[in-house]
């Protein structure tokens, strides 16, 4: 009964990040400005982070933990970089 | 012990963190995280980054908890705000709120703070005249959050860093 | 889902409230990225996402591996911090960023420089 419990809500739990994540690329295609872009972009990854997370509780396994390390890290320094570019058109000054 | 540890603190951190990541106690771990420990420690000392010292770690411990109970408070109102219909009058904007804490490390935390509350995002500071420019999503009263950021943040801040 | 069987209930019940909460604050963030209007209202949307939301499905899943494994399981930890980190970071940048291109384009909507520049 709580295995139920507890594989529906992690059933749940990744179709609303799923939605989520359309939401973000979503915003991602249509902008309307670049800065919306970057900001859906760095939600995205963050949403992606969860999502693994998830998939981690699902499996049972701790491989996906570093997995969501790894794609934290990469929207930080993504999103740096581009919120770099957005204001003076290069990344490294 | 000085130049061991130039940075005792970090070390400490470093140490921590690397045991968090390796998962284990052993002798290995203990030693390569030693080492990361020290090495970490040396690089920021090259750096030279300014020092500032926490003058009263029970001041920062209660301000922690201020945060944390404002981070649970003002998601839901952002989550109420998002899912209401649009019918309800709601005004964002910018507020400019004149500060008088200049201590950089004291400036860096409330930056962190109101940009990680949902609902305050820190956009600029002119250094010069000590203003900063935030933007906040449910604008209702701008004297209320000049007042709110100043009795809340900036008084505990300064207790702290200054 | 085998592996979870032998999960006491409470601890599934916990892990359940905390994942459906940590989705459910990720998706409600996702959406006010879709429903508000400009980009300085949406900038405040994905902070949902990044402070109670992935920390409550880090919470779910130290929770977890800690009962299944009967040890404790904290490297999540390590994901909060970062998150802790870096979030205020990026979205200072990208507030700053998208300040400084208004301002450049001399729109009506954006508060103007004190400092002179940009």
């Amino acid at each position: 009964m709580t295995a139920m419990i507890l594989s529906w809500s992690v059933f749940l739990a990744q179709v609303m990040l799923a939605l989520a994540m359309g939401c973000a690329v979503w915003r991602v295609a249509v902008g309307p400005r670049a800065q919306d872009r970057v900001l859906a972009l760095d939600t995205f990854y963050v949403l992606a982070a969860m999502l693994l997370l998830v998939f981690g509780i699902r499996t049972g396994s701790v491989v996906y933990f570093e997995a969501a390390l790894v794609i934290a890290l990469l929207g930080f320094v993504a999103t740096a970089a581009l919120s770099k570019f957005l204001m003076r058109g290069e990344v490294i000054e | 012990m000085r130049r061991v540890l130039p940075f005792p603190w970090v070390s400490a951190a470093l140490l921590l963190l690397w045991l968090l990541l390796v998962g284990s106690m052993g002798p290995g771990a203990l030693l390569l995280g030693a080492a990361l420990a020290l090495v970490g420690g040396w690089l920021l000392a090259v750096l030279d980054p300014p020092r500032t010292r926490l003058r009263r770690p029970l001041a920062a411990l209660r301000l922690a908890w201020v945060v944390l109970v404002e981070v649970f408070r003002s998601n839901n109102a952002v989550a109420r705000l998002i899912l209401a219909p649009r019918t309800r009058g709601r005004s964002s904007g910018f507020v400019r709120i004149p500060l008088d804490m200049r201590s950089p490390a004291g400036l860096a935390a409330l930056a962190c703070i109101l940009t990680a509350t949902p609902g305050t995002v820190w956009a600029e500071y002119d250094s010069a005249r000590g203003i900063m420019l935030l933007h906040v999503l449910d604008l209702i009263d701008e004297a209320e959050w000049v007042r709110i950021i100043k009795d809340r943040y900036e008084a505990r801040l300064m207790e702290i860093f200054e | 889902m085998t592996h979870a069987e032998s999960l006491p209930a409470w601890a599934a019940i916990l892990v359940s409230l905390l994942l459906l909460l940590g989705a459910g604050l990720g998706l409600v963030g996702a959406i006010g990225l879709l429903r508000l209007r400009n980009f300085y209202e949406r900038i405040h949307a994905p902070t949902l996402g990044t402070t109670l939301g992935i920390g409550s499905i880090l919470l779910a899943s130290m929770l977890f591996f800690t009962v299944l494994q009967s040890r404790p399981v904290l490297h999540e930890v390590l994901i909060a911090v970062f998150m802790v980190l870096t979030t205020p970071v990026t979205l200072m940048l990208l507030a700053r960023a998208a300040l400084y291109r208004d301002r450049r384009e001399g729109s009506a909507e954006v508060p103007r420089s004190t400092t002179g520049e940009g």
